[in-house]
């Protein structure tokens, strides 16, 4: 009843193309940022900020990147977990090797050295797609965490082949090591998480995005339209893997703090930001932070219900977690393969209409 | 045809082209050329090799013999995505939309050759991107006009009848500001009323853009009435060219494809 566009009128192009083409939904949005940036570091402690909320954003920016390759380019990728090493890795070493180097450039230097790797393991897409991609992606997925493993350079040679994030300051705060406050590093999270989120969404939106998406759906005919495959497939690839980078070096410093490459970094993080994206929605920046936000509270929620609310064991409950996240994977690949963005699209179509659909 | 045309110089050449997979002679030692401004049709029986002498001419496949020369330039190979750089589009015998996409974008998809803003602009948008965006928005709001398609301008292709698809592929391939337009058997499958539209637009197009057209269709009356010249091919080789009657009264064609009307025998 509240939520229709009838009397909203566009007169330029401009307007037609925003992201947000509903008052409604500019009103909406708009107070979702002015509760996340201003209310919620207000409430935050160690709990929300560990356990959701910092997790949910790192994921989301991890979506993102597949999501840039795999929902929008069409290429598949099990190797997101190898390049979350590349970036976690390239900001240690960066961090440790500058220690004046302002935190915001590691990251986007982080970024750019997994992108440059993402395009090497990139170039099998111009050859072999599908399966046998995502085969390929996995070489590098394997490839990867065992050089981070195996080459002491990487990890500084400490004894324990662990990496530990040194405590680093952007504008006067502290967002690494132990001693940063919860609300600081939720909020720059956050604020790396929306700049990306909103320089994804201006690219797929235009040129750039529009070739991927020609490439995804048909590649014959995207290339006899001047769609150069080699281009296309390998700026999803660099961009894809600059999100992944980035996403991996906050995930590495401003989250765990510490990091050890087969555990932190292995093939189930790579399956885990797919199903994310799956889950989410393929070919939606939205979906993307729905599917993040999914997978990581369905075990919260369960845990609490299961083990806090009815006193079943941990064990039982991560069974059922998993058995759930499997069915509900297999739901949605059936029932709704645009993911959760769809389902949400949807309703507002509906909303539109009701309390009258005709 | 009661409109003034000029019919300028060759456009594109096609000299001795031979195409041959595996053992089979898709096409052997074909000529002709096109001339600027001119609706060009190549007709044929089925498997003749005419939608593999476009597949030549737009770079998809690679001729073993034979050069062709569009604009001036001479070359045996090129890549689809140059030749389009170069001003050739081209529509398909089966519709090849982008079918994820909207009207919209599939026709802005055209444009993509002619965009330049690099990446980071992109993603900046505000400024130099979005500039140009609204530039080439225009004109592809000039090509939905023209093809009167403003209805579905939001709506997925993957979910518009046949004819309407066809016609967005249409308005993508006029999007590029082509020199030189294929069309693969554009009026395919249509009913009377949808081949009248669409050889309307072919006709406005060569008209208001001065695009030169070459086209397969197997609607003879079509290509009699639309064409300026048709060459025809049968098994890989040129049976004849010329302009529609001249073509029409060709033996050799008569007794390959066009058949005769009221056989005395058979």
């Amino acid at each position: 009843m509240f939520y229709r566009e009838a009397g909203q009128f566009k007169t330029s192009y401009k307007a037609d193309q925003a992201i947000f083409t509903i008052t409604q939904d500019k009103f909406f949005v708009g107070a979702f940022l002015v509760i996340a940036f201003g209310v919620v570091p207000f409430f935050i402690d160690d709990y929300w900020a560990n356990a959701i909320l910092i997790h949910v954003l790192v994921y989301a920016l991890a979506g993102l990147g597949l999501n840039i390759l795999t929902g929008y380019c069409g290429q598949v990728s099990l190797g997101t977990g190898g390049f979350m090493a590349v970036g976690a890795y390239a900001s240690y070493k960066l961090t440790t090797s500058f220690p004046e180097m302002n935190f915001i450039i590691v990251l986007l230097l982080s970024g750019g050295v997994t992108a440059c790797v993402g395009m090497f393991f990139g170039l099998p897409s111009l050859r072999i797609k599908g399966f046998y991609l995502a085969v390929a992606t996995l070489a590098a997925q394997f490839f990867l965490v065992w050089l981070f493993n195996k080459v002491g350079w990487f990890f500084n040679y400490s004894p324990t082949g662990m990496i530990v994030s040194p405590p680093r300051e952007v504008f006067g705060f502290l967002i690494t090591g132990p001693e940063a406050s919860p609300a600081v590093r939720y909020l720059f999270c956050l604020s790396v998480v929306t700049v990306f989120a909103l320089a994804a969404k201006n690219i797929v939106r235009g040129r750039i995005g529009r070739s991927w998406m020609a490439i995804r759906d048909m590649d014959i005919a995207a290339e006899l339209i001047g769609i150069r495959p080699l281009e296309a497939k390998l700026s999803a690839f660099a961009v894809s893997s600059f999100y992944v980078g980035v996403a991996g070096a906050l995930y590495f410093n401003v989250w765990l703090g510490s990091a050890e490459p087969t555990e932190a970094f292995d093939i189930f993080q790579s399956f885990f930001v797919l199903f994310i994206v799956i889950i989410g929605g393929l070919g939606s920046i939205l979906g993307s932070f729905l599917g993040a936000a999914f997978m990581v509270l369905v075990p919260i929620t369960l845990k609490t219900i299961m083990v806090d609310g009815m006193g079943f064991a941990v064990g039982a409950a991560k069974h059922v977690e998993v058995m759930l996240l499997g069915a509900l994977i297999i739901f949605f690949l059936i029932v709704e393969p645009h993911g959760l963005a769809r389902l949400w699209q949807i309703l507002k179509e509906k909303l539109r209409r009701w309390p009258f659909p005709y | 045809m009661t409109y003034e045309r000029t019919i300028g110089d060759t456009i594109l050449a096609v000299d001795q082209i031979s195409l041959s997979f595996g053992g089979v002679r898709a096409l052997s030692d074909i000529s002709f050329s096109v001339r600027q401004h001119e609706v060009f049709a190549i007709i044929g029986p089925n498997g003749a090799g005419k939608s593999s002498m476009l597949n030549c001419i737009n770079g998809f496949y690679h001729p073993q013999k034979g050069t062709i020369t569009f604009k001036g330039k001479t070359r045996r190979q090129v890549r689809p995505s140059e030749a389009a750089r170069d001003g050739i589009a081209r529509t398909f015998q089966n519709i090849a939309l982008f079918s994820g996409m909207s009207t919209l974008d599939n026709i802005m998809t055209g444009r993509n050759t002619k965009m330049n803003k690099g990446l980071f602009w992109q993603a900046i948008r505000l400024g130099p991107a979005e500039k140009e965006e609204m530039e080439h928005r225009a004109v592809v709001e000039r090509v939905i006009d023209f093809l009167e398609i403003e209805a579905i301008r939001k709506t997925a292709v993957g979910t518009l009848p046949y004819g309407l698809q066809k016609r967005v592929e249409l308005g993508r391939a006029l999007a590029a500001e082509p020199d030189l337009l294929l069309l693969d058997e554009p009026m395919a499958g249509m009913n009377l009323e949808e081949k009248q539209d669409m050889c309307r637009f072919i006709l406005d197009v060569n008209d208001e853009f001065g695009t030169t057209i070459v086209l397969i269709e197997h609607d003879m009356g079509v290509v009699m009435d639309i064409s300026d010249r048709v060459v025809v091919l049968d098994y890989g080789k040129k049976l004849a060219e010329g302009t529609p009657d001249e073509v029409r009264t060709n033996q050799d064609v008569i007794d390959a494809y066009l058949g005769v009307s009221h056989g005395e025998d058979e």
